[in-house]
């Protein structure tokens, strides 16, 4: 007879396992972490010289003076601006999307997906340069701003995203039975009530996700926003840098603003994970 | 179908429309009318200790000009991360700034995209005339023959930084003025954590600037006078051999040294862990890391023999250059920008904010400028350094030899000899390079 | 995937009893309905389709154009103007005897390498981390928040932290490996030199790993709890379970993302960039800013440009490698 232990509780040698190496991942990820917090409280000179753990002394001067040192708040607002839009929008575009490929066959779909996918590839600095132009054109024809403004940026990152999106809300939303579709069709909803009152619904969580995806793309991207904005219009990403200046590095200053930066998205993830794991049942499964 | 038709139009009228709109802005010539109501708008470099600094230094400076001549300055403070992407996308397209400032050895490269405005007998003469400006420095805005791109604004050249106590402590007198003192010297100095000298390893710009002079000293250049690269003359190579030496085989350099390209160097000078360190204008940045202004000696850079002169440079010309592009709308107006820019009232005052020499004639003899270290780098300035090759690859020229000095200076790091084959074989294939 | 909707038909026994269905439409409302329905996919197509067009290929085939010009600093103003170079670019870059071809070559060959390390060990570790938390235990949530950290941190911040690290005299990883493990017997370079290639695959790791685990989190949540317990009562322990249950289950999931890590580690332009500045040394120098250096830094557009196609090309072929080999295996799930 087996030892009595549930049937389903794992062996003591998973368990060992999964506490070493869970324990090696959390230090892995965090030391860096724990880097940024350190060298954040510390006076410049101490960064720069011998390593040390516990900062001695300790002072929170350069969370005051970043926003100070660089128009930190303008480039956050820039920021949150720019990547909320653009994952809103990306998001949108890519439902409509996602539910033609999924629930229609139409000719041309073949050429419509692997053209998306094939998008993946293009090596962003083959474009950036192009598009700049591309932008700057349609400001001069028609008197639209895109080059350096936020809109120019969203449009760009809300594509950037687009690919990616598409890809996976069309699994997620295969996973939804297209019996519930015909159901709301039988009811006389059209195709676009059938849209959000059945399918957006059951996919939620995916849509979350893919929103999540989009917003983490524009937020990071730095090559297009280094081009395309000005200082007005600058993102954070870009505005970084700034604290590296002709004279002088602020390294301290550079980890106290990308910490206090990081709070709200890192916030938004747990408010998020909730939604991201517990309902992607078959989620890309197919 | 009919859906994908359409939007293929939309495409094409798109492309259409790119190609036709874009390419050439849209140039109105010299001369912009009437300027008592205009607008110009103004990139500046990061100058001080941070963006807002600079804009603290120029915000009232621009307001004095309104006030004088009516004309509205709108200032955008760009870093150094992003100024030539900047200039780049602004001479494509046709839409940028009416006046810049520009790293002084881009000169040459910016002036073959055609993208500024040629400071031709007559517009030269609207800002005062070339002999205003200091020959060195003016040496430095363009190609030789050719009018030039830019004048000179802010300048600054390479000094010798001493630490007076290690000096003291070692028994050292005097600063070395030539490079076998200087390596006497460092070996002296150098023992446990601290070294003769501090290099920035990794840092092109440090570098390019430090070889070249090097090279002039004996009597070598990366260009001949058609402008071709010669990167693999004997000069050339014994000028790098020597500088990556420091490191390689005299030993006053940190091996860690390497790896700096974040003015590290600096905080190690301020922090006593090196001895000596070859720098424009470290000033400002020293006090920032703690080292006050008495604790350390500025003296002119060590040559091969003899005494500094143009024929026997110790620095190159450092500085920065203010140009006007030639698709801004207000030609004249940008061009009575620069003119109070570069005359001596403001020269004294911005050059005295941010630590620079100002290359104007007039104003290089103001009490401002007088300080200990002022006064050295004035003097080098004025009679003993030498312009980067004004060429259109000035920039590749840099990229490319300074990334073959980086990676020998990973070589001395590491304990692998550095011999003049070795320093030949990396400059042969950066000078490959240049034929890309 | 090729269900169509027919929505003109009357649904199946509802209008029974009810006499006739409704009357018949006239011919130019039935055209025009036939239309709308024909047309309203693409109609859900077309904002996406206008984007992708006027962002990614409208661009694309601008910079397609000028891989075929001389297009250098002295035509950058005007570039339509710029000669026409046929495929002297080409040449140029692929030529592996000249220094442009061969430098490109071994770059090609470091980014090869750098993608197949750091996507193989991200998707480890984001299959073995997802797969260990899956069954709830204690501070699980807590793990989970920590492990995703790294995704969330701008990317410029990241990498300068780990850059601050891996510095020679002062960092930390020369701290531990040197002074407190004892490990290696003088501190070593992380940045310049040999190991620069493992300091880029390490940051690499770290910043997309949390991405694998995130997918393939979300992978687990489709897999039937039956199934696990179905096989605990034929007896199966769990490492049998993890790999004859949770593994096969997880191809898809495992196919996508290991096509879009490589894609995007391949293309990844912002770590080596900020973590090695425009030059990046010769053991870690990765395409992405290979290109860059020839096409901002040396305003030569047109080799940039060709060397950007040749990698187009490059990745279009693995892909298309990839799904093919991968397909059967899809064929089969779907």
């Amino acid at each position: 007879m087996p030892r009595k232990r549930g049937l389903m509780a794992p062996p003591p040698s998973f368990i060992w396992t999964r506490r070493i190496v869970l324990t090696a991942l959390s230090v892995f990820a965090l030391v860096p972490v724990y880097v940024m917090v350190s060298s954040s409280l510390k006076p410049l000179q101490d960064v720069t010289s011998t390593f040390r753990w516990i900062p001695s002394p300790l002072t929170v001067t350069p969370y005051r003076d970043i926003w100070y040192t660089v128009p930190l708040a303008r480039y956050f607002l820039n920021s949150l601006i720019v990547s909320s839009a653009a994952a809103a929008a990306s998001v949108a575009v890519a439902v409509f999307a996602a539910y033609a490929v999924s629930r229609y066959g139409f000719r041309g779909k073949r050429i419509f997906t692997t053209a998306v996918l094939s998008t993946q590839m293009f090596p962003g600095i083959l474009f950036a340069l192009p598009l700049f132009l591309i932008f700057v054109s349609i400001g001069n024809a028609t008197g639209i701003p895109l080059y350096g403004s936020r809109g120019g940026l969203i449009i760009t990152y809300l594509t950037f995203s687009l690919p990616f999106a598409i890809w996976m809300l069309t699994s997620y939303f295969e996973s939804v039975p297209k019996a519930l579709d015909e159901a709301a069709l039988v009811d006389g909803c059209g195709p676009v009530r059938a849209l959000f009152r059945v399918v957006i619904p059951a996919a939620l969580p995916g849509i979350i996700a893919v929103t999540i995806y989009a917003f983490m793309t524009a937020w990071g991207e730095v090559l297009f926003a280094s081009v395309m904005t000005n200082n007005t219009t600058r993102t954070l990403a870009v505005g970084l840098a700034d604290y590296s200046t002709q004279n002088n590095v602020y390294w301290n200053q550079i980890m106290a603003a990308s910490l206090v930066v990081s709070v709200p998205v890192v916030a938004g993830f747990l408010l998020m994970q909730r939604y991201l794991v517990a309902g992607l049942t078959s989620g890309a499964v197919k | 179908m009919r859906i994908i038709r359409v939007s293929a139009v939309a495409a094409a009228a798109t492309a259409v429309l790119a190609l036709a709109a874009c390419g050439g802005g849209t140039s109105t010539g010299s001369g912009g009318g009437n300027t008592t109501s205009t607008t110009l708008t103004y990139w500046a470099s990061n100058q001080g200790a941070s963006l807002q600094t600079d804009y603290s230094v120029l915000n009232p400076e621009l307001a004095k000009f309104k006030q004088q001549t009516g004309i509205t300055v709108k200032l955008q403070v760009v870093g150094w991360a992003d100024l030539l992407n900047r200039i780049l996308a602004a001479t494509t397209s046709g839409q940028g700034p009416d006046v810049v400032n520009i790293g002084n050895t881009w000169s040459a490269s910016l002036q073959a995209t055609g993208a500024f405005l040629p400071f031709s007998s007559s517009n030269f003469s609207q800002v005062g005339g070339e002999s205003k400006f200091l020959t060195s420095a003016v040496g430095s805005t363009g190609a030789a023959g050719q009018p030039p791109a830019a004048v000179p604004l802010y300048s600054l050249a390479y000094g010798l930084y001493y630490n007076k106590a290690l000096f003291t402590a070692a028994g050292i007198t005097s600063p070395p003025a030539t490079w076998d003192q200087l390596v006497a010297d460092g070996k002296k100095v150098t023992h446990g954590g601290t070294y003769g000298l501090a290099v920035e390893g990794a840092s092109i710009p440090e570098n390019i600037h430090n070889v070249f002079v090097l090279a002039k000293q004996k009597g070598a250049s990366f260009f001949d006078s058609a402008g071709n690269p010669t990167f693999t003359t004997p000069g050339d190579v014994a000028a790098v051999q020597q500088w990556v030496n420091f490191m390689g085989s005299d030993h006053i350099v940190n091996p860690g040294d390497a790896q700096y390209a974040q003015n590290q160097s600096l905080s190690d000078f301020a922090k006593g862990k090196a001895a000596m360190l070859l720098w424009q204008a470290a000033g400002t940045t020293l006090k920032a890391d703690g080292m006050a202004p008495g604790a350390y000696g500025v003296a002119p850079v060590p040559v091969e023999s003899g005494i500094p002169s143009a024929s026997n440079p110790d620095s190159m010309v450092a500085g920065i250059n203010v140009a006007v592009f030639k698709d801004s709308k207000n030609h004249a107006a940008a061009l009575k920008f620069v003119n109070f820019m570069t005359s001596q009232s403001e020269q004294i005052k911005i050059n005295g904010e941010y630590g620079s020499i100002p290359p104007v004639k007039s104003a290089l003899s103001n009490s401002a400028f007088s300080t200990a270290e002022e006064t050295v780098l004035r003097n080098v300035l004025s009679t003993s350094a030498v312009a980067l090759p004004q060429v259109p690859k000035e920039s590749q020229f840099e990229t490319a030899v300074g990334t073959a000095v980086k990676n020998l200076f990973a070589d001395a790091a590491s304990g692998k000899p550095v011999s003049a084959a070795t320093v030949k074989a990396q400059l042969s294939s950066a000078q490959q390079q240049m034929q890309g | 995937m090729t269900v169509s909707l027919r929505r003109d038909a009357p649904p199946a026994g509802s209008g029974a009893g009810r006499g006739r269905g409704p009357a018949p439409q006239p011919r130019s409302v039935r055209l025009l309905n036939k239309i709308k329905k024909g047309g309203l996919p693409y109609l859900f197509l077309l904002p996406a389709l206008l984007l992708e067009l006027l962002v990614h290929f409208v661009p694309m085939i601008f910079g397609i154009l000028i891989s075929f010009k001389q297009l250098t600093l002295f035509f950058i103003r005007n570039w339509t103007g710029a000669p026409w170079a046929g495929f002297g670019n080409y040449h140029l870059v692929v030529d592996v005897h000249g220094a442009v071809g061969s430098a490109l070559l071994h770059s090609f060959f470091v980014t090869c390498a750098f993608t197949v390390l750091a996507v193989g060990l991200s998707w480890l570790f984001g299959t073995v981390a997802a797969i260990l938390t899956q069954d709830t235990f204690r501070g699980r949530a807590a793990l989970r928040t920590i492990f995703l950290t790294p995704f969330a941190l701008p990317v410029y911040a990241s990498v300068i932290i780990w850059a601050f690290m891996f510095q020679y005299n002062n960092g930390l990883v020369n701290e531990l490996l040197h002074n407190v493990l004892g490990i290696t017997s003088r501190p070593s370079f992380w940045l310049i030199g040999h190991n620069s290639f493992f300091a880029l695959v390490i940051i690499s790791i770290w910043r997309n790993w949390p991405f694998a685990f995130l997918c393939v989190m979300a992978g687990l949540q489709g897999i039937p709890r039956d199934l696990y317990e179905a096989s605990a009562i034929d007896g199966a322990g769990i490492w049998q379970q993890i790999r004859r249950i949770t593994m096969p289950s997880l191809r898809a999931v495992h196919q996508v993302l290991v096509l879009v890590l490589f894609l995007w580690t391949f293309n990844d332009f912002t770590t080596p960039f900020v973590l090695f500045g425009a030059s990046a040394p010769s053991p870690a120098d990765v395409v992405s800013v290979h290109i860059y250096q020839a096409s901002f830094i040396n305003w030569n557009f047109g080799e940039g440009s060709a060397m950007s196609v040749l990698m187009l090309i490059f990745l279009l072929l693995v892909t298309a490698a990839y799904l093919l080999g991968t397909s059967r295996r899809r064929g089969e799930n779907a």
